[in-house]
């Protein structure tokens, strides 16, 4: 990404959320600030980019918006609202300033959207993303997304869904509804549900907004400290910095195979910073106990020197706040490390969870490590044909194959 | 302001756990009713008889034609419906999560076209 695109990302959220607020009306805002956009695509290169990108951008974008009703005859009567409103708007009050972007988020990740027209809002208009990239990340047609992203603007202006930082009351609840999202664009990234393994632009764009997330809550002391928010860049962090040593040859590399020199450094440490700050004000959640499982595996030099019981203690902590059959999945892997197999398998052969590929894969691995290598092999041809990414299947069809005979 | 249509729907069955339940949800409704005329969220508001007790016309042809029953055969059908006044969708989502738990009935809501 060339650096007047990345400024455009960065500072994309921040402009539609101040037009949005002036305007009230976020077609118009996203097309002024795509103008300012262009306008400054022009100058930027030989003019220099200013000091104040987002404060350019916004007042170029104001005039582009102002432009335009005032072009737009038959939209007199909104001329006269918005000239009505910024003539009513309160001088900027000089304490600390509200962030102009948190109230887009909740908009953008309204409970009333689906999470998968959350998803797109939340790239388009607070990642600066275009559809065509958004599409492109989603592996769906162009004309699909925009009109998933235009329809989903237009429920926002009919309902009525506000521009407002939820009461302390419903905060907890919708803030979690902002996390999944950005959980889902990150693991959309990382799991690569329709074909490839890793799309790291996704990763990379989550691990951005939930910066910025991380950025506009601290910024706005009235919220109080919101852990999760913390529990989950460190989360989406320790998991992305594995990623160079999660696949080799277009194969998926298990935690206890991979090359942990290949391990980004920087990410842990952050990673690592996050969660024992987050977690010293204990008030855990889901993603705090997520990352600090993580953590538990990038705190191991190699695999040997991982420590299992506490993977399992944070497990167990895990199914108390978030209970479902894939956590308690995940957990019976741990119980493996630490009661065996045998243990294990009995944890998850009850589990609900036979259209799940990893549950199948997991219980192959379980069978085969207790020689029952029949059961075994046709476990993980259940698991290939489940398997999401080219790079899983790979990598189960080679344990399948490896299994000895009879 | 926006007004938002409020529409409950009854799926096929009784919602009620017992007799006493529904004697305790009518209650409820009334005094939800009575809430929301107070605080001057109420526009209109009622329950409808039985679905078979409706009658569509269809004037679209020529002729009209009126036919029995509604209009269309699914299990879920309109139960009764309010009408309110709400600043945002959050504010009429909050008088329809109240208006619901009243009732023990799902709430569809929809606002009106503004013009």
């Amino acid at each position: 990404m060339t650096d007047l695109a990345s400024v455009f990302r960065a500072e994309h959220g921040r402009v539609v959320a101040g037009l949005a607020r002036r305007f009230g009306d976020l077609d118009l805002a996203e097309d002024a600030t795509g103008e300012a956009l262009l306008v400054a695509a022009e100058r930027w290169p030989t003019e220099g980019v200013p000091p104040n990108p987002g404060g350019w951008l916004t007042t170029v974008a104001a005039h582009k918006a102002l432009d335009r009703i005032r072009r737009e005859k038959r939209r007199q009567d909104k001329y006269a609202e918005a000239v009505m409103l910024t003539a009513d708007t309160p001088p900027e009050p000089t304490g600390p300033v509200e962030d102009d972007r948190l109230r887009l988020v909740f908009t953008c990740c309204h409970p009333a959207l689906a999470p998968e027209n959350r998803v797109a809002l939340t790239l388009r208009l607070l990642g600066g993303l275009t559809v065509a990239e958004i599409a492109a990340a989603f592996l769906v047609p162009e004309t699909t997304m925009a009109q998933r992203i235009t329809r989903s603007k237009h429920k926002i202006k009919v309902t009525g869904i506000p521009y407002r930082i939820p009461s302390a009351e419903d905060l907890p609840a919708r803030l979690g509804a902002v996390l999944a999202v950005l959980y889902l664009i990150f693991n959309e990234g990382y799991l690569g549900s329709s074909g490839q393994a890793q799309r790291s632009e996704l990763t990379a764009e989550a691990i951005r907004l939930a910066r910025q997330l991380r950025e506009m809550v601290t910024g706005t002391p009235s919220l109080g400290r919101l852990p999760e928010v913390d529990g989950l860049l460190a989360l989406m962090l320790l998991i992305e910095s594995r990623s160079r040593a999660r696949v080799s040859d277009g194969t998926l590399v298990p935690l206890d195979e991979q090359d942990r020199t290949l391990w980004d450094a920087a990410m842990i440490d952050e990673g690592h910073r996050l969660v024992r700050a987050c977690l010293a004000l204990n008030r855990p959640g889901p993603y705090q106990v997520q990352a600090a499982i993580n953590a538990v595996h990038t705190d191991a030099l190699d695999a040997s020197m991982t420590d299992w019981r506490q993977v399992v203690a944070l497990f167990d902590q895990l199914l108390v706040l978030s209970p479902s059959p894939v956590v308690a999945l995940n957990r019976a892997v741990a119980v493996a490390e630490v009661d065996g197999p045998d243990v294990a398998l009995g944890l998850v052969e009850p589990l609900e969870l036979t259209s799940y590929h990893a549950w199948h894969a997991t219980r192959a691995d379980l069978l085969r490590r207790l020689r029952r290598y029949d059961e075994a092999s046709a476990a993980y041809d259940r698991a290939i044909e489940l398997a999401g990414s080219e790079e899983e299947r790979s990598f189960l069809l080679g344990r399948r194959d490896a299994l000895p005979r009879g | 302001m926006t007004q938002y249509l409020l529409a409950v729907h009854h799926a096929e069955g009784t919602p009620y756990a017992s007799d006493e339940d529904m004697h305790q949800a009518f209650a409820d409704t009334d005094a939800f009713n009575r809430e929301i005329i107070a605080d001057g969220s109420w526009v209109f508001g009622g329950g409808l008889t039985e679905p078979s007790d409706a009658t569509v016309v269809d004037a679209t042809r020529a002729e009209p034609v009126v036919t029995d029953g509604p209009f269309a055969e699914t299990k879920e059908q309109l139960g009764g419906f309010w009408v309110v006044e709400a600043p945002d969708l959050d504010a009429a989502l909050e008088i329809a999560r109240r208006g619901s738990a009243a009732c023990r009935q799902p709430v569809e809501v929809r606002p009106f076209q503004s013009e």
